[in-house]
């Protein structure tokens, strides 16, 4: 129970009232955080692709296609799992990211996701993005290098399509 | 030890609050504050979506039309929201600490803190796609870290960042789903976990004082109306966001990604509930023996399972009296508080048998003990003006204020005493007064302990103090922890008692309630 005078005790609940919005009010906004630097941008990586299958297709032969029911006699016969996507990032000549991802699905046939974010210097860069999407072949069959400008706070986004390829944006 | 370090810290700020509050202190009803606090938000948030288009291009423009064009009514409402939302995390942040230093996680009061839990994550899930929904750079920021941080999670294939990675891969549904799980989904849950939090509490306090409520809700506009909420710049998908006003109260958990990554984000999320959820087993808490029914007794008048905080007794046909009821208790639920002790009619100590046995009472302390240890006490008291001071096992030990003149006599919790005790002392053992000292008004450590005895004591409630027993022979002292508190609240009533006893003729005198406690 209060047991001081009716006005000390209005001024110190007033005061607390103050004191609560005041906390309040403050760590609403205060203190300021800094997510990206001034001299930073962002460079994300996003592909989602269907690697290769991993093995050669084949022609059933007579014998086996005659075992098979009439419903299920096709000829060329292909194998279900695909290949990992192999990601290469290189920033100004410097490997920035290597990534080997496999395929979703529980039998690993569905497409590879990946998404990364990079945190760059701002500035001009040559950024080379390369990508694997076979066992069964040597080297990087998609391959984009490219001077790009990157000012503060820029996001510049990597992403594929089977045709066009790497794009960046 | 760390409990004790906890409630140590508390004690200052509360004993200061309750000076300034009283029973309405706000540490006393921090449960009911956050409750309350969400229908600030949940009036103000209805009044801003109202004027809120749910698309990419309308999110952000008609949030900040409100703010500007209407910010006497709509840019209040939208800071209410914001402001009523951020003290919701800290009274309900203080209500889970508070709880905790108290030792309230342990024993039969698991449920209560285990159901709390969940809680806290849809509380944050609300705040955080609440600030999605502005869609501001600080969304984007939310946004993209959010999808981010799930994305490292075994639960997508396909990652969510890329819906955020070029401003034509963000579709209108979005804010449709966003706008569903801020306005619907998500507070149809909550409120689902807040009804399981009090299932096990009786009489549950889901509204503060009034003059709390009003006093919160005016500090609040205020600072509304001082600080109103603004937007960052519009969300653009091709720029990241470097400087962020940051919400500390819903958004702290975005820097410490930022520092360290999504693992260590998940690992303070997941290892921190996990720890809240085994709080209540670490260790398990020693009980003390529960209340025990004597059928024989019992008349099944249902006072003790009216009054049980903690909805531990049931009623149940009587053994061998038919057509009667009799109590019985659920060791699973019970505190031991004994509080159906003193409210049970048959704890009278008047009663004229060889050994009192009372309808339920705690086998550690039955009434029996309870009248033996007052009876005792008061004829052993010398002195002008004699006192008997019973203390709750919870606030100031009594023996501080024991001396030649003053007796003390502990309890379990102040309502373990019968009204009829009372009576028993001032008018069979001649004793000058009683004072009933316990927990700080409204803030009992068993709810309603203090509450139910101010009702017996004045009449209010069964078992009463009889109307041939002077009031002002009792005084009623809700000290808390206080000591001091205490021994000021007895010698007021000491000196008032024989104030009276000189303007009268000798007689027990007529007093008025003691200092720092409340008049009988």
């Amino acid at each position: 129970m209060p047991d001081r005078g009716p006005a000390w005790v209005a001024a110190g609940r007033g005061l607390a009232y103050v004191l609560f919005a005041a906390f309040v009010g403050f760590f609403a906004v205060r203190p300021a955080w800094t997510h990206l630097g001034p001299d930073e941008a962002v460079v994300k990586v996003s592909i989602v692709h269907r690697g290769q299958p991993v093995g050669e297709c084949r022609e059933r032969s007579e014998e086996e296609l005659a075992r098979l029911p009439p419903n299920m006699r096709v000829k060329l016969v292909c194998p279900r799992e695909r290949s990992p996507l192999e990601l290469e990032v290189w920033l100004d000549g410097r490997l920035l990211h290597r990534e080997v991802k496999a395929p979703s699905g529980l039998h690993h046939d569905g497409p590879s996701y990946i998404y990364r974010r990079f945190v760059v210097p701002a500035g001009e860069h040559l950024l080379r993005v390369r990508l694997r999407d076979s066992v069964r072949a040597e080297g990087y069959p998609y391959d984009r290098s490219e001077r790009v400008r990157l000012d503060p706070g820029r996001v510049l986004a990597v992403d594929f399509d089977p045709v066009a390829g790497i794009r960046f944006r | 030890m760390l409990l004790r370090l906890l409630r140590g810290a508390f004690e200052p700020c509360e004993r200061l609050a309750y000076r300034l509050f009283g029973g309405e202190s706000p540490f006393h009803h921090l449960g009911a504050l956050t409750i309350y606090l969400f229908w600030i938000v949940l009036v103000s948030g209805l009044y801003v979506f109202a004027f809120y288009e749910t698309s990419v291009a309308g999110a952000y423009a008609s949030v900040e039309r409100l703010t500007q064009e209407q910010w006497y009514l709509g840019g209040v409402m939208r800071s209410l929201h914001r402001y009523a939302s951020d003290a919701a995390v800290l009274t309900m942040g203080l209500h889970l600490i508070r709880e905790l230093s108290r030792d309230h996680h342990r024993g039969p009061r698991w449920f209560s803190w285990l159901t709390g839990v969940p809680n806290l994550w849809m509380v944050y899930m609300l705040g955080i796609t609440g600030y999605w929904m502005v869609w501001d750079e600080l969304a984007q920021y939310v946004a993209v870290a959010t999808a981010e941080l799930l994305d490292w999670l075994p639960i997508f294939t396909d990652p969510m960042a890329r819906n955020f990675l070029t401003e034509g891969s963000l579709g209108d549904r979005f804010f449709t789903l966003l706008a569903f799980l801020h306005l619907l989904g998500l507070p149809l849950i909550l409120v689902g976990t807040v009804w399981l939090h009090i299932q096990r509490i009786g009489r549950p306090r889901i509204n503060p004082p009034r003059r709390l409520a009003l006093g919160t809700l005016l500090a609040l506009l205020a600072l509304s109306f001082a600080q109103p909420a603004t937007s960052h710049a519009p969300a653009d998908l091709t720029r990241a966001p470097r400087v962020l006003d940051l919400d500390w109260f819903y958004l702290a958990v975005y820097p410490l990604y930022d520092l360290f990554g999504a693992p260590a984000v998940w690992g303070v999320l997941w290892g921190g509930t996990l720890l809240l959820c085994a709080l209540p087993w670490l260790p398990p808490r020693r009980r003390a023996p529960v209340a025990e029914v004597n059928p024989e007794w019992c008349t099944g008048c249902r006072r003790c399972f009216g009054d049980c905080p903690y909805g531990a007794i049931d009623m149940a046909p009587h053994p061998y009296r038919r057509g009667k009821e009799v109590s019985v208790v659920d060791p699973a639920l019970c505190v031991s508080c004994g509080i159906c002790e003193g409210a049970c009619p048959s704890a009278t100590p008047f009663r004229s048998v060889r050994e009192l046995v009372s309808g339920i009472e705690l086998p550690q302390y039955p009434v029996q003990v309870l009248r033996e240890r007052a009876r005792d006490a008061a004829r052993r008291l010398r002195g002008p003006v004699r006192i008997v001071v019973f203390g709750c096992g919870h606030a100031a030990d009594p023996a501080l204020v024991a001396r030649a003149d003053t007796a003390a006599v502990p309890l379990v919790c102040a309502a373990m005493l019968p009204p009829s005790l009372v009576e028993y002392l001032i008018r069979r053992e001649g004793v000058d007064g009683v004072v009933i000292a316990g927990c700080r008004a409204e803030d009992c450590e068993y709810r309603l302990g203090t509450r139910w005895v101010e009702e017996r004591i004045c009449g209010a409630r069964e078992p009463h103090l009889r109307r041939n027993v002077p009031r002002d022979r009792v005084a009623l002292c809700w000290s808390g922890a206080d000591g001091a508190l205490l021994r000021r609240c007895v010698e007021d009533f000491r000196a008032r008692l024989a104030r009276a006893a000189d303007a009268g003729d000798g007689e027990p005198p007529q007093a008025a309630a003691a200092g720092g406690g409340r008049s009988a």
